[in-house]
């Protein structure tokens, strides 16, 4: 129990020096993508080994023995680098071993043990082929800044006494100590930090707006229900480093004068859950929530909800609602959360991330964090990097840091040589942006200034290989199965555009569906009720003004230029070269081939899926595509 | 807050509108809408009053509150725009089929499209048809029809305190629809109608009985007489152009002669009868000091919701039939033998204001057999298209008066059509009976702290009586809450499910909102002025049927033909889904909010793993069920029948072998378990 902030100097000098007495520590990555790799069985076998040599140790065990030293095995949060993983990292020596296997666990093992590196488990670049023992140096890690995820594979999630060892709780503590609930609000809105959760709204305003409301009760929402497929950041840190994202919270809280506060975690998430379940029952337990947090007179509370996975539940009257137990529809605003929220009480919904810098702010000022990006749009902002790139994974960037950055130095760029086509950022809602953007600072003003958005930070590289059409469509068809329902623009709206965007995907549009496509667009986008539904045409929007000859190529040119879309395909069998085997015919899913036995076979286009079965089954290469 | 808000160049004082579209209506423009309803929470989906504000920005004037020095713009070209698109993107997903719809003509949606001149639907017609809900017999739902505007489920909900209805399903599979895709009838709809009276199209309409009456008087071997509701006389006028309010009597009777209706007569006579019993039973009950407070029961909604939710208060329910009810009874039984017809042969159409009326009649106790007491029930508007399908020009028919011996009414009788009507009948009876004293005003004042509830205090016979007068089935529900916690204690209570009475019934012409309803009481009231006779004890054909053959009140002879009673309905038949193979073993675990919580999911597993690891899944028939109502002794297992409460999973082995003992070698059908058999037997685990 820790009562005082004393008490709390103390006990980070206690953990920190038992942590020091761990000659080795090594960590194996449990993010969500490195688990699915198998980490856990690394973990175990590592642990077994470090067993049974006798050195093996843990904080508890060094809590209890001053003088105990030995080997550590420790689960950590996510690295980023899931594209490399499943990932060990060890210490001190601080080298990074990628594509563990279970196997490899003795070898890792002894050479911690010696000191020494197992060469053929470091991280090599694919491109120069050079090895990169120190993550750091590598390319994918070289042009992060990792601030809000700092210890997310550095340290147990699940011990709350690293997380204090390395200064976890300071900020809480001096916010307690030395400032009031509205200098709290002041530096955080000097610090310039803009909601993570897409829409980039001052933290400190909206802090400010629920501070001087008058209510008995007041809530703090953590933001937890990262819906945009692909996009990870979130869970990662509340599966990395839940303390950082609790303290941040509690923060918020006491500049609010709120006394509760709830994580909305999608249920998708169990091991963010029960992380930061375990987050808040060692707080708990260690005083730091509760009734008169570190003897200030403070109290506060936390709680987890978990949401049943609709997208737009990360809308905030929408998440309000469902945890309040209602259907997760959005409701007009007026009156803002911040005015009337959870329960009717103001309410502050915070993203993770967002929440996640409160306490570094607090701990180094709000100058340190406007150094760290551009005027406008300070601090750094993580983004889970997917699509055709060779180095998928969580990122942090300073804000304002070029798409070509990401994609080039961070991503190491597109793979089998392809040209990139375009960046879709900022979720399904968000937009497309063209080769001829990647030179753009990513931050809040200029993306939206280019009909994209931040949004939580999904990031999808699409090569020349990707249909834009078809991109749009995929997003489209997300959010139509996403949209609540509640106002006709997007129920409606998106259910038209996918039928449209189907149409010329399909090879059946014409040229007043095209316009008709844009019109129901802008529509959908002025008149929706909610943020879901204002920026659900997005994906058609951008990717018509940046991409409208592709557009075009599908409705008057009849072609796909990617060669995605199967309408375009157009299959025949060379006659020179088809021996009337027949294989091709049993193939067909439609039954469009046909023939006699030893004479060439002909396909009936009218009745051709498109599919290419029989382009795969003919051994003598005589089906041709067009 | 003061000052301005400037409307299309137009400066509007602030004076306490709660929303920009109010102040946009104050400025002359029918801004229109489909979601917006005064008496219902904000709800901003239909997009239909949307505004731009200074900054351009597209705002919904319903759920943006004014503010000093806004200024907006209701008709720039961007916003007839978005308007126009809206509509066409209600069409793509509706029914279009306009001509054969129940709301042709009445429909908002028609209106709409007509006044923005929306002249094609440039997307393509709505795929998937669904089926109607035709489960209840007072309401049609027709899915295909709904722009989801969620009026009805606010209403339901807000208004109502029922609830019945709730949306489900995401984006364009979005729907309104009853709990687990139930129907209407199969879930704790009350059939009020008020869904009906907000839904701006054809999705919900009153289940028509037309064709039943018209083949009925077609019919030579049928005697068809009518009763005519209070309600109605005051609104079935607006159908023909005429003020709510007008008191259209002798048309209304004048027309019913000439649709061919045998005799026309007046359902206020029978509520003279429901008066005299009521206030006998009602006196008694003060007297011996029991069952009180004495709740209305001419409501069937009412009588329904507290089957539904109040079993411990049916008891206190007068055992009144409704003044329908009464009719129909006096009617089958009594008038039928003096005519000397067969009671099958003569053929009760009762014109109601309200859907739960059809309801009623089918209650099974309302029957000799197969000879119904009300063999059909017309609504207001249904009477209006039977009227205006006959091409009867109604302002020109001649006035014409009810028929004898049930055509003379009291305005006692008149005035149940009205909130606190019931009340000041039974406060007048009650007055004459105890103290001989003719008093004909019920002085109601609103309730403090009680929203939609008025009340009253009489000094009758050396004690004071107290009175509440409660419309809205939610407004009845805060009030029972406020009684149970002891609050407020009342001796009697009028309940009318509609809010303003039968007045505003959900059978009545449209629009049916809270001016037109106030309009219709307002007649109401002064039908009772006008009135020569004002007390129902005064009704001399009342007293000659009991002197021919009732007796007295709440005599034997009354109780048998006047009286009924209830029954606790429980909200949801007892069968789950199946989750198991070839039944034997009937198993059912109540999976309800408060089971769940006290650990039956645990059950139901450790059920299912038993069942597995003695490998019984031929032989029991496992089930999830959805509320026993027994949540106070959860978790709840009912095993053929017998009932198994505080089941902890460690108890599942045990009973699931005492039950194997205990089953014959052919179990019983699962029809056995349903109904009271289920209460049978109880064993109780703790």
């Amino acid at each position: 129990m820790i009562a005082t902030v004393t008490e709390l100097k103390q006990a980070q000098r206690e953990y920190a020096a038992c942590l020091e007495r761990e000659r080795t520590r090594i960590l194996v990555c449990a993010g969500t993508g490195c688990i699915a790799n198998g980490a856990m069985r690394i973990y175990e076998e590592l642990t077994r080994l470090a067993a049974e040599t006798g050195s093996l140790v843990d904080i508890d065990l060094l809590l209890e023995d001053e003088a105990r030293e030995g080997s550590a095995v420790v689960k950590t949060g996510c690295r980023g680098f899931c594209a490399a993983g499943p990932l060990v990292h060890v210490e001190p020596a601080g080298v990074l071993y990628t594509h563990v296997k279970a196997e490899d666990a003795g070898e890792i093992l002894q050479a911690a043990l010696r000191g020494e590196v197992v060469e053929r488990l470091v991280y090599r670049d694919p491109a120069s082929g050079e090895p990169y023992p120190r993550p750091e140096a590598a390319p994918f890690y070289r042009r992060q800044t990792r601030q809000v995820l700092e210890r997310c594979g550095a340290i147990d999630p699940e011990r709350i006494e690293e997380y204090i060892a390395q200064g976890g709780y300071q900020a809480l503590a001096r916010v307690l100590r030395e400032m009031t609930p509205e200098q709290v609000c002041q530096e955080v809105l000097a610090s310039g930090l803009r909601g993570r959760g897409g829409a980039g709204f001052p933290t400190g305003k909206k802090w400010e707006f629920a501070r001087v409301q008058q209510s008995d009760v007041k809530y703090v929402v953590c933001n937890g229900d990262e819906g945009d497929p692909g996009a990870f950041m979130n869970r990662s840190l509340m599966e990395g480093d839940p303390h950082r994202v609790l303290e941040g919270m509690i923060i918020a809280g006491y500049a609010i004068g709120a006394s509760q506060g709830v994580f909305y975690v999608r249920a998708e998430y169990p091991l963010a859950v029960r992380r930061i379940r375990t987050a808040i029952a060692q707080a708990e337990e260690k005083g730091l929530l509760g009734d008169n947090i570190l003897g200030s007179g403070f109290s506060f509370r936390a709680s987890v909800k978990e949401g049943a996975g609709a997208f737009v539940c990360g809308e905030e009257t929408a998440l309000l609602a469902s945890a309040e137990g209602e259907r997760g529809m959005p409701r007009p605003k007026p009156p803002f959360p911040a005015v009337a929220g959870l329960y009717g009480r103001p309410t502050i919904i915070n993203n993770v991330e967002t929440l996640g810098n409160v306490a570094a702010i607090i701990n180094n000022g709000a100058q340190w964090f406007r150094n760290l990006g551009t005027e406008k749009s300070a601090g750094t902002k993580t983004f889970a990097l997917t699509g055709k790139v060779r180095n998928t994974g969580l990122v942090e960037v300073p804000m304002g840091c070029t798409l070509r950055e990401m994609v080039f130095d961070i991503g190491g760029g597109i793979p089998g040589g392809k040209r990139l086509k375009a960046v879709q950022i900022g979720g399904p809602s968000g937009g497309c942006l063209p080769e001829e953007m990647l030179d753009l600072p990513l931050d809040y003003d200029t993306l939206q200034a280019k009909g994209a958005m931040v949004g939580s930070g999904g990031l999808v590289v699409i090569d020349e290989d990707n249909c834009i059409v078809e991109v749009a469509r995929f997003f489209m068809q997300f959010i139509q199965n996403e949209s609540c329902g509640k106002c006709v623009a997007c129920r409606e709206g998106t259910k038209q555009m996918l039928a449209l965007l189907q149409k010329i995907v399909d090879g059946k549009a014409t040229m007043e569906d095209l316009d008709l496509l844009e019109e129901v667009a802008l529509v959908v986008r002025d008149a929706s009720l909610c943020g879901l539904g204002k920026t659900a045409a997005n994906p058609v929007l951008s990717t018509l003004r940046y991409f409208r000859e592709e557009y075009l190529a599908h409705i008057q040119g009849r072609t796909c230029p990617a060669g995605v879309c199967a309408a375009f395909r157009h299959y025949a069998i060379d006659p020179e070269k088809c021996k009337g085997c027949g294989r091709c015919a049993r193939a067909c899913p439609a039954g469009a081939i046909t023939g006699e036995v030893k004479k060439p076979y002909v396909i009936d286009q009218s009745k051709c899926a498109h599919c290419g079965a029989c382009v795969d089954t003919c051994r003598f290469g005589a089906v041709e595509e067009r | 807050m003061a000052g301005y808000v400037t409307i299309d160049g137009i400066k509007v004082p602030i004076e306490g509108q709660r929303n920009l579209l109010e102040m946009v209506r104050q400025a002359g423009v029918d801004l229109p809408t489909f979601c917006y309803h005064s008496e219902l929470s904000v709800y901003g989906a239909c997009r239909m009053c949307v505004v731009e504000d200074a900054r351009g920005q597209v705002i919904s004037s319903c759920s943006t509150p004014p503010a000093d020095g806004m200024a907006i713009r209701t008709n720039t070209p961007r916003l007839m725009h978005i308007r126009r698109m809206m509509l066409e993107l209600y069409l793509a997903n509706h029914c279009r089929d306009c001509t054969t719809c129940a709301k042709n003509g009445n429909c908002k949606l028609q209106e709409l499209c007509a006044r923005f001149g929306v002249d094609r639907v440039r997307f393509p017609a709505r795929e998937a048809t669904e089926p109607l809900d035709l489960s209840t017999p007072g309401i049609v739902r027709d899915n295909n029809k709904c722009i989801l505007c969620g009026d009805c489920v606010r209403v339901c909900s807000e208004v109502q305190g029922i609830g019945a209805i709730g949306f489900a399903y995401r984006g364009s599979r979005a729907r309104v629809t009853p709990a687990y895709n139930r129907s209407l009838g199969e879930v704790d709809c009350v059939t009020c109608g008020q869904c009906l009276a907000v839904c701006p199209t054809g999705a919900l309409t009153v289940r028509p009985e037309v064709d039943r009456v018209w083949a009925a008087l077609r019919n030579p071997n049928k005697r068809v007489v009518v009763q005519t509701a209070p309600a109605v006389r005051v609104a079935i006028g607006e159908a023909f152009g005429l003020e709510p309010g007008a008191i259209s009597t002798g048309q209304m009777v004048g027309a019913l002669r000439r649709l061919g209706f045998a005799r026309v007569f007046d359902t206020s006579f029978a509520a003279d009868l429901t008066t005299i019993e009521e206030t006998h039973e009602f006196i008694e009950r003060l007297q011996k000091g029991e069952r009180l407070p004495q709740f209305t029961s001419c409501c069937p909604a009412w009588v329904k919701m507290a089957e539904q939710y109040y079993p411990e208060k049916l008891g206190q329910l007068s055992t009144c039939r409704s003044p329908q009810q009464m009719f129909g009874s006096v009617l089958k039984r009594f008038y039928a033998r003096q005519e000397g017809i067969d009671p099958a042969d003569l053929f009760v159409v009762s014109v109601m204001p309200c859907t739960a009326k059809k309801f009623e009649a089918q209650r099974p106790e309302f029957a000799d057999g197969d000879v119904r007491d009300v063999d059909a029930v017309l609504t207001t508007q249904e009477l209006a298209r039977m009227i205006q399908s006959a091409g009867i020009i109604f302002s020109e028919v001649e006035e014409d008066s009810y028929d004898t011996p049930f055509g003379l009414a009291t305005g006692a009788g008149v005035i149940y059509g009205a909130s606190g009507g019931v009340a000041t009948a039974v406060a007048r009876e009650a007055n004459w009976l105890l103290t001989g004293r003719r008093v004909t005003d019920l002085t109601l004042e609103p309730a403090p702290g009680q929203p939609g509830v008025m009340e009253a205090e009489l000094e009758i016979g050396g004690r004071t009586v107290r009175v509440a007068v409660v419309s809205g089935l939610g407004n009845t529900r805060r009030l029972l809450a406020d009684m149970d916690e002891g609050k407020v204690a009342y001796d009697i209570v009028e309940v009318m499910a509609c809010p303003g009475g039968c007045a505003g019934g959900g059978g009545q012409p449209l629009p049916n909102e809270t001016a037109q309803r106030k309009a219709r009481a307002r007649g109401l009231r002064a039908a009772d002025k006008r009135q020569q006779i004002r007390f129902a004890q005064d009704n001399v054909l009342v007293k000659e049927l009991y002197g021919q053959w009732l007796g007295e009140p709440n005599s034997h002879a009354a109780h048998q033909a006047l009286h009924t009673g209830y029954g606790h309905r429980r909200r949801i038949a007892v069968e789950g889904e199946h989750t198991h193979g070839a039944p034997s073993l009937q198993v059912k675990v109540c999976v309800g909010t408060s089971c769940y919580l006290r650990g039956a999911r645990d059950v139901l597993r450790r059920l299912s793993e038993e069942i597995e690891k003695q490998g019984l899944e031929a032989t029991v028939d496992l089930a999830g069920a959805f509320c026993l109502e027994r949540c106070d002794r959860g978790p709840n297992v009912v095993i053929n029948g017998q009932e198994f409460n505080r089941v902890r999973e460690d108890d599942v082995p045990h009973i699931l072998r005492q039950a194997l003992a205990a089953a014959p070698r052919q179990h019983a059908p699962a029809s056995a378990v349903e109904g009271e058999g289920a209460r049978g037997r109880v064993v109780e685990c703790q």
